[in-house]
C-alpha cells in the first residue's frame, strides 16, 4: 500500500511536467499581449515595446520556458505581471474562500444527493423517485449563475436573509463564514447533487436486486439498515469516483459561481489573470488545479480500499 | 430566458422593493464609503500604465503640483506658487510648506524633480514639454526651477493633466525608477492612503484618509482643484465584476456607489429612490472610428471618405447608451462637446441624411475592388463592444468584403499593434472610446496625431494636420487656440485620420445620501455621507 502511495506521488512528476509544457506552450502561441493591456489604450506601438522589454517578454520561447521551470523547481512560481506580487502569496489570498466554498458545497451535496438517491432506488416508480429524478434533471438543465441569480435574487434582495455578495473570513467568525457561503454553495452544488443522486439511484437499484440483500431482508433487518448499512456501503465504489470526478466540475463551476457571487476565490483570479494575460498567474493556478486534481484522483483511489476490502494495491 | 434577460429580470423585483434594506452582514458605517469600480485595480503605478482604474488610484494616494479646475483651467495644488523670469523662459515653483508623505517624510522639489522628469516620459503632453526644457533643477527643498527654450505657456496645464498618467509627486526613491518598470511601492502624499496589508487585486482595495494631509485652505473642489478634503476615513473599493450582482449589492446598501453600471442596469436602478443616475463627468466620451491608414482599403483617402455618407452618430451613440437623446450627443468633431475647442468646422459629410447607397457609389468611385477588409473589437468592453457591433452591420451593409474579427480586449490590443497587412493578419478598422479630458485639447488627445509610424494605432500621416498641432502649443490666448482647432478639425475631417462617431455620458450609481461628489472623475474629497 505504501509503495503504491509513493509511486503514485511520483507518478504525479511527468503529470505536472507535461501539464506545465502545456500550459506554457498554450500561453505563448495564444494571441494577446500583457504589454499591451498595461501600456493601455492610448499607448504608442513604441511604449508597448518598451514594456514588452522590460517584462522580459521579448525573449525567445525556449529561453523563457527554462527561466520558469527552474524557477518552479526552486518553488517559486514567479511574479504577477501586474501587481508585482509572488504569484504564491496571490494564491493564498484566494485559496482559502475556494476552498471554503468548494468544502462547503461537497458537504452540502453529499449530505443532500446520497439520501435523495437512496430514497429514490427504495421508492424506484413512485411519485418520490420522480421527483427526484425530475430535480435531478433540473439541476444538471439549469446553468449556475441561473441558480445564483435566482437565489441571490430570492434570499437575499427579496428576503433579506442573506448577503447578495462577497467572502468573510472564516477567522472573523462561523455565522458572517457560513452566510456568505450558503447561496453560492447551493448554485454551484445544484449540478452536483444532480449528478450523486443519479449515480446514487442507479448503483442502488443494483445493489437492491443482489441475493445478500434478499438475505439480509430473510433475517428481519429493518429497512434503514438494509438501505445504508448493506446497500449503501456496496453501492459506495461508484458514488466515490462520481464525487471525486465531481471535483473537476467543482473547480470549473467555482470560477462562474464566485464571479456571480463576487468571492475572492481562485476561480476569479484566473479569470482575471487571463483577461489581462498575466501569465505568470495563468500558469501558477492551472498548475495548482492540476496538482489538486492528481491528488484528489489518488485519495479516491485509496477511498476504494475501505469500501471494497477485495481492491488491494 | 437569456442571461441578460435574467439580469433585468432580477434587477427589475429588487427595484420594485424601492426602498432600500439593509443586509445582515454589512450594516452601515458612516466613516467608511464602499463603491464598485469600473474596473479591477491591478497596477498601482500611474505612470507605468496609462489605465484608468489606475489613474483614479493615482488620484486617491498622489498629489500634483497643479490641479485643472472644471474649466481646465491649471490651479496651484501642491504648488504654493510659481515666479516666472527671463521672459517666461525661466519657472520657479514653490511647494507649499508642511506637505508630507504617507511615510511621513516630507515633500521636497528632490522629490518633485525625478517625479517630473518620469512623467515626462511617459506623458505625451509631458513628452512634449520635454523637448521645450533646457534644464529642470532643485533650487532648494522648496523650490524647483524650469530653463525652457522657449516660453511654454502650457506647462502648468501639463502639469495639472487629470488623465493618462498626471504628473503626480512621489518620493524621491521611487521617482527614480525607470519610466518603463512599475513602482515597488504606493506612497504618494495625497488625502488617501493605501493600504497595502489590505490589498487584494480582483477583489478588494483599501484606503485610509490620511491624517497629516494638509488641504488647501481657500478655493473650491473642482475636479482635481481646490481643496482636497477627505470626509470618511476608509474608502474600499469592491470589485464586483457582474453588473447583476453589483446592483443587487447597491440596492441592499452594501456598496454605496457602482462607478459604471451597463444601460439596462441603470433603467431599473432608477425605480429604487434610494439611488440616483447621474453623469459622473459633465462632460461626454468620445467614439471613433479608426483606420488603418498603412494598407488597402482605406490607405486611400477617397475610400475613408467615401463611407462618411452611411455613418450615423446616432446609430452608434444608441447603440451604447440607449435611446435617451439627453445622455449623448451628435454632430461630434475633434473635440470634446461644450468644451471651448469644440467646433463644427468641415463636420458637413457627418450631418444630415445618411445614405448607404450614396456611400455605396462613393466607394466604387475611389476604386474598390472587393479588397478584404478586417474589422477588429472586443466583445468585454461595453461601449466598443457596442460600436463594433454598428460598425460590423454597416460595413456588411456597405458590401465590403469583410471579415469581423471579435475577440477579448486583451487580444484586441494586441492584435491592433500589427501592422502586417490584411493578409498576414492584420487589421483595417476598429473602434474604441476616449474620455472628455482626452479631447479637450490636442495636448493628450492621440487619434488625431498624424506622424506616421509614431502615430497612435493606425499610423496615418497628416503633416499638415502636426504643424498645426505643434503651433496650438505656442498658441499665446484662447482665441488663437479656436481658431486653430477648427483649422485642425477641417484637415482632420478632410484627411480622416479617424472619424468621430459621437459622445456619450458615463453615467454613475451612488445613493441619494451621499452628497459633494466632485464631478469629472470617481474622486473622494469632498463627498460626504448626510
Amino acid at each position: 500500500m505504501f509503495a503504491y502511495v509513493v509511486r503514485r506521488v511520483l507518478a504525479t512528476i511527468p503529470v505536472m511536467a507535461i501539464v506545465a509544457l502545456f500550459v506554457f506552450s498554450l500561453l505563448y502561441i495564444a494571441p494577446g499581449d500583457p504589454a499591451a493591456v498595461i501600456a493601455g489604450d492610448q499607448a504608442t506601438p513604441e511604449d508597448v515595446e518598451r514594456i514588452r522589454q522590460s517584462l522580459g517578454l521579448d525573449r525567445p520561447y525556449l529561453v523563457r520556458f527554462g527561466s520558469w521551470v527552474f524557477d518552479i523547481m526552486r518553488g517559486d512560481l514567479g511574479v504577477s505581471i501586474f501587481t508585482n506580487l509572488p504569484v504564491v502569496t496571490m494564491i493564498k489570498q484566494r485559496i482559502e474562500p475556494t476552498l471554503s466554498l468548494m468544502i462547503v458545497t461537497l458537504c452540502l451535496a453529499v449530505s443532500i444527493a446520497v439520501p435523495m438517491g437512496v430514497v429514490a432506488a427504495w421508492k424506484v416508480g413512485t411519485w418520490i423517485d420522480r421527483a427526484v429524478m425530475g430535480f435531478a434533471v433540473l439541476g444538471f438543465s439549469v446553468p449556475v449563475f441561473v441558480v445564483g441569480y435566482l437565489l441571490a435574487y430570492i434570499f437575499a434582495l427579496e428576503l433579506d436573509w442573506l448577503p447578495v455578495q462577497g467572502y468573510t473570513s472564516f477567522s472573523q467568525g462561523f455565522v458572517p463564514w457560513i452566510e456568505n457561503l450558503i447561496l453560492p454553495a447551493v448554485a454551484l452544488g445544484s449540478v452536483y447533487i444532480a449528478l450523486i443522486a443519479r449515480i446514487t439511484r442507479a448503483t442502488m437499484l443494483e445493489v437492491l436486486q443482489q441475493d445478500y440483500i434478499r438475505t439480509a431482508r430473510a433475517k428481519g433487518a429493518g429497512q434503514t439498515s438494509i438501505l445504508f448499512l448493506h446497500a449503501l456501503k456496496n453501492a459506495a465504489v461508484p458514488i466515490v469516483t462520481v464525487i471525486g470526478i465531481g471535483i473537476a466540475l467543482l473547480i470549473g463551476g467555482a470560477v462562474v459561481t464566485e464571479s456571480v457571487f463576487a468571492i475572492p476565490g481562485l476561480g476569479r483570479l484566473t479569470v482575471d489573470a487571463i483577461l489581462r494575460r498575466d501569465y505568470p498567474v495563468i500558469q501558477g493556478v492551472v498548475l495548482l488545479f492540476s496538482f489538486v486534481y492528481v491528488l484528489v484522483n489518488l485519495a479516491i483511489d485509496l477511498l476504494y480500499t475501505l469500501f471494497d476490502p477485495r481492491i488491494r494495491y | 430566458m437569456n442571461r441578460r434577460d435574467l439580469l433585468k429580470a432580477s434587477a427589475v423585483a429588487g427595484a420594485a422593493g424601492a426602498l432600500p434594506r439593509f443586509a445582515t452582514a454589512q450594516p452601515a458605517q458612516n466613516r467608511v464609503l464602499k463603491m464598485v469600480p469600473q474596473a479591477n485595480l491591478t497596477s498601482l503605478d500611474p505612470i507605468w500604465t496609462t489605465a484608468n482604474i489606475t489613474r483614479n488610484h493615482g488620484h486617491m494616494i498622489f498629489d500634483s503640483l497643479y490641479g485643472l479646475d472644471a474649466n481646465f483651467v491649471p490651479q496651484p495644488q501642491m504648488a504654493e506658487g510659481h515666479v516666472l523670469d527671463d521672459g517666461g523662459k525661466t519657472v520657479t515653483i514653490t511647494l507649499r510648506p508642511g506637505l508630507k508623505f504617507h511615510d511621513g517624510e516630507p515633500v521636497r522639489a528632490q522629490d518633485a524633480v525625478p517625479s517630473i522628469a518620469r512623467w515626462m516620459k511617459r506623458n505625451p503632453f509631458g513628452q512634449k514639454l520635454a523637448t521645450v526644457v533646457e534644464s529642470l533643477e532643485v533650487v532648494d527643498d522648496r523650490r524647483l526651477r524650469f530653463k525652457l527654450k522657449r516660453p511654454f505657456p502650457l506647462l502648468f496645464k501639463a502639469l495639472g493633466q487629470v488623465s493618462n498618467s498626471p504628473a503626480f509627486i512621489m518620493p524621491q526613491r521611487l521617482a527614480e525608477t525607470d519610466a518603463f518598470q512599475q513602482v515597488r511601492e504606493a506612497i504618494g502624499s495625497g488625502p488617501f492612503k493605501f493600504k497595502a496589508d489590505e490589498f487584494n487585486s480582483g477583489s478588494l482595495v483599501v484606503y485610509e484618509r490620511f491624517a497629516d494631509y494638509v488641504p488647501l485652505s481657500s478655493g473650491t473642489p473642482s475636479l482635481t482643484a481646490g481643496p482636497k478634503i477627505a470626509h470618511f476615513d476608509r474608502v474600499e473599493w469592491n470589485i464586483i465584476t457582474d453588473a447583476s450582482t453589483a446592483a443587487a449589492a447597491l440596492q441592499t446598501g452594501e456598496i454605496d456607489w457602482y462607478e459604471q453600471p451597463p444601460p439596462e442596469i441603470q433603467q431599473l436602478l432608477r425605480r429604487n429612490r434610494g439611488i440616483a443616475i447621474e453623469a459622473i463627468d459633465p462632460l461626454p466620451l468620445t467614439g471613433i472610428l479608426r483606420f488603418n491608414h498603412l494598407h488597402a482599403p482605406f490607405n486611400d483617402k477617397k475610400m475613408r471618405q467615401a463611407i462618411l455618407p452611411a455613418i450615423s452618430q446616432e446609430d452608434f451613440m444608441q447603440a451604447v447608451v440607449g435611446t435617451d437623446a439627453s445622455i449623448y450627443r451628435t454632430g461630434v468633431g475633434l473635440f470634446t462637446p461644450g468644451t471651448p475647442l469644440a467646433n463644427d468646422a468641415g463636420l458637413a459629410p457627418l450631418m444630415g441624411p445618411r445614405s448607404i447607397d450614396r456611400a455605396k457609389a462613393l466607394m466604387r468611385e475611389a476604386g474598390y475592388t472587393n479588397q478584404l477588409m478586417r474589422l477588429i473589437g472586443p466583445t468585454d468592453i461595453l461601449a466598443p463592444a457596442a460600436m463594433t457591433q454598428v460598425g460590423a452591420d454597416l460595413v456588411r451593409r456597405l458590401g465590403f468584403n469583410a471579415d469581423i474579427a471579435l475577440s477579448d480586449w486583451g487580444t484586441t490590443v494586441t492584435r491592433r499593434a500589427s501592422r502586417e497587412p490584411v493578409e498576414r493578419n492584420g487589421w483595417s478598422m476598429l473602434f474604441t472610446s476616449f474620455s472628455s479630458v482626452d479631447f479637450v485639447d490636442p495636448a493628450a488627445h492621440f487619434p488625431m496625431r498624424a506622424n506616421g509610424a509614431n502615430a497612435w494605432f493606425g499610423w496615418p500621416t497628416v503633416p499638415r494636420l502636426e504643424e498645426l498641432r505643434d503651433a496650438w502649443f505656442e498658441a499665446p490666448d484662447l482665441a488663437t487656440e479656436q481658431r486653430l482647432a477648427r483649422e485642425m478639425q477641417t484637415v482632420a475631417m478632410d484627411d480622416l485620420p479617424y472619424v468621430p462617431i459621437g459622445s456619450y455620458m458615463s453615467m454613475t450609481a451612488i445613493r441619494r445620501n451621499l452628497t459633494g461628489r466632485v464631478p469629472g472623475l470617481a474622486l473622494f474629497w469632498n463627498i460626504r455621507r448626510t
